[in-house]
């Protein structure tokens, strides 16, 4: 790593952060893997 | 503007959501098609007609990056964020307010070319920044946000068709799902001008002279005179050039390979081939960028073109006897294109530093503008004109296939003649530098 703002592990009020961030990006992103997986299956179905 | 430095403790891990925000968002330019057929009933246009905000927001894609590199170098990530959530966002309100109107020409302008800076702008937003904060595993870094880009069609695909059903396909239907789309973005863009920061003890990271980041350092100008910049656009238009030869006739082409089989694709099918096409399209830009970290960028281009050309002959030769081959072979040529675009920057970084690496990036993805207009241009001539010569199913592809590993293989050597930078294109070190300064101002 060779930042010293990375250096340092994150506190506990930057981990609530760290995860918030995360489900905001991925929610959206696993509802269109969703429909993206629906729709892909109809190869071997379709 | 300023570029925003973590205070202590922050850690890289908030870097990839903010720049996924921004991908995953402007990434919606892929799922233009959805507005398509509602717009033609509302407003009486053609095909053509209809397809031409996307057509200028790509074009807008790659001038903005072209030419918004150094500013984005220079104001950092957090501007570039900023300047990417207005210019996308206010690019649906327009289009929504050229729908209310019923007036087509503001939805060009807002869609294509105001959106189309947003496009530009934002996708190369955070790459600067990632490589940063990542310099151990740039390939994942850059591969995360890059997958989202890819990511952002798949979402927006779905949640428009049904917003479109629920507010109707009529102009002001249109005109809501445009202004619902440009403040759901923009919110959601949020994230990214908020969190993003540029590591702290890289003082130039915003592009400043400051900078004292280690190994070989080239200035964007610079890096547009050197052989290797210009071996690395063919490699990447080569790749992106087979890979949307496939992905642009994806549904018709496997359709007729196996049209005069005992195992025809049905359109549904075909369809459900397109989506898994896009799944190994964006698994490519983060599973195989990843790997570039482990095995060198050199080598996994190697694998992009060598290997992609070999799968292109097996489906020249047996495709239309193994409706598994072809899909495998489909599959793997599709995540080497998504595999291409998510690697490129890490390789930029190897080459000319990380002084300037988000505007070479930007001058780079010209290549993806030529590709863009190379690939379908080759695969939909040859069809047309195999099909006029009375050829049909798998016949119809045969020669575009052998164009395609012949760019794979031009690709290929292009990359095999990459060497490192001469040092007398790199930016000299601070000390030097002033040295240089003072002769010159001496000599002056």
């Amino acid at each position: 790593m060779s930042s010293d703002s990375s250096q340092s592990p994150p506190s506990p009020d930057r981990r609530w952060l760290i995860a918030l961030a995360w489900v905001w990006v991925g929610v959206p992103l696993a509802y269109g893997l969703y429909e993206l997986v629906r729709k892909a299956t109809q190869l071997f179905t379709g | 503007m300023s570029p925003p430095v973590a205070p202590p403790g922050w850690s890289r891990w908030l870097v990839p959501p903010a720049a996924l925000s921004v991908h995953l968002s402007i990434g919606q330019a892929y799922a233009w098609s959805v507005f398509k057929p509602p717009l033609e009933s509302a407003l009486g246009l053609s095909g053509t007609q209809s397809a031409l905000p996307f057509q200028l927001g790509i074009v807008m894609l790659g001038l903005s990056a072209a030419f918004g590199g150094t500013l984005v170098e220079r104001n950092g990530p957090r501007w570039a964020m900023t300047v990417a959530l207005i210019c996308f966002s206010s690019g649906f309100l327009l289009s929504a307010l050229g729908a209310s109107l019923e007036q087509y020409w503001l939805i060009v302008l807002g869609y294509g070319f105001v959106g189309g800076i947003g496009l530009g702008i934002g996708y190369i937003s955070p790459v600067s920044t990632l490589i940063k904060w990542f310099p151990d595993r740039p390939g994942m870094a850059t591969g995360i946000a890059i997958m989202g880009f890819g990511g952002g069609a798949l979402i927006a695909s779905p949640w428009s068709a049904q917003m479109l059903e629920s507010f109707g396909g009529d102009s002001t239907g249109i005109a809501l799902a445009f202004l619902v789309h440009g403040l759901s973005y923009a919110v959601f863009m949020l994230l990214g001008v908020l969190l993003v920061r540029v590591p702290r003890h890289v003082p130039g990271a915003g592009g400043t002279a400051r900078q004292a980041p280690t190994g070989p350092q080239v200035s964007a100008k610079q890096a547009i005179r050197t052989p290797q910049f210009w071996l690395l656009w063919l490699v990447l238009c080569m790749n992106v050039t087979a890979g949307i030869g496939i992905l642009e006739k994806a549904a018709p082409m496997i359709t007729d390979f196996f049209a005069d089989t005992s195992t025809p694709v049905s359109v549904t099918a075909a369809a459900g081939f397109v989506a898994l096409l896009s799944a190994a399209n964006m698994a490519g830009r983060i599973g195989w960028s990843s790997t570039s970290d482990l095995i060198g960028r050199k080598n996994i281009y190697r694998v992009y073109l060598g290997v992609g050309s070999l799968m292109y002959a097996l489906i020249a030769l047996f495709g239309d006897s193994s409706k598994p081959l072809f899909i495998l072979c489909a599959l793997v040529i599709l995540s080497f294109y998504g595999g291409g675009f998510a690697t490129v920057p890490a390789y930029l970084k190897d080459l000319f530093g990380t002084y300037q690496v988000g505007a070479i990036h930007g001058r780079l993805l010209t290549a993806w503008s030529t590709a863009g207009v190379l690939g379908p241009l080759i695969v939909n001539w040859i069809a047309d004109r195999q099909e006029e010569a009375g050829r049909h199913g798998a016949s119809l592809y045969g020669l575009s296939f052998v164009i395609m590993i012949g760019l794979l293989v031009v690709g290929f050597v292009a990359n095999e003649l990459v060497r490192p930078v001469d040092p007398r294109h790199h930016v000299p070190a601070p000390k030097e530098a002033a040295r240089v300064e003072r002769q010159q101002s001496e000599s002056a």
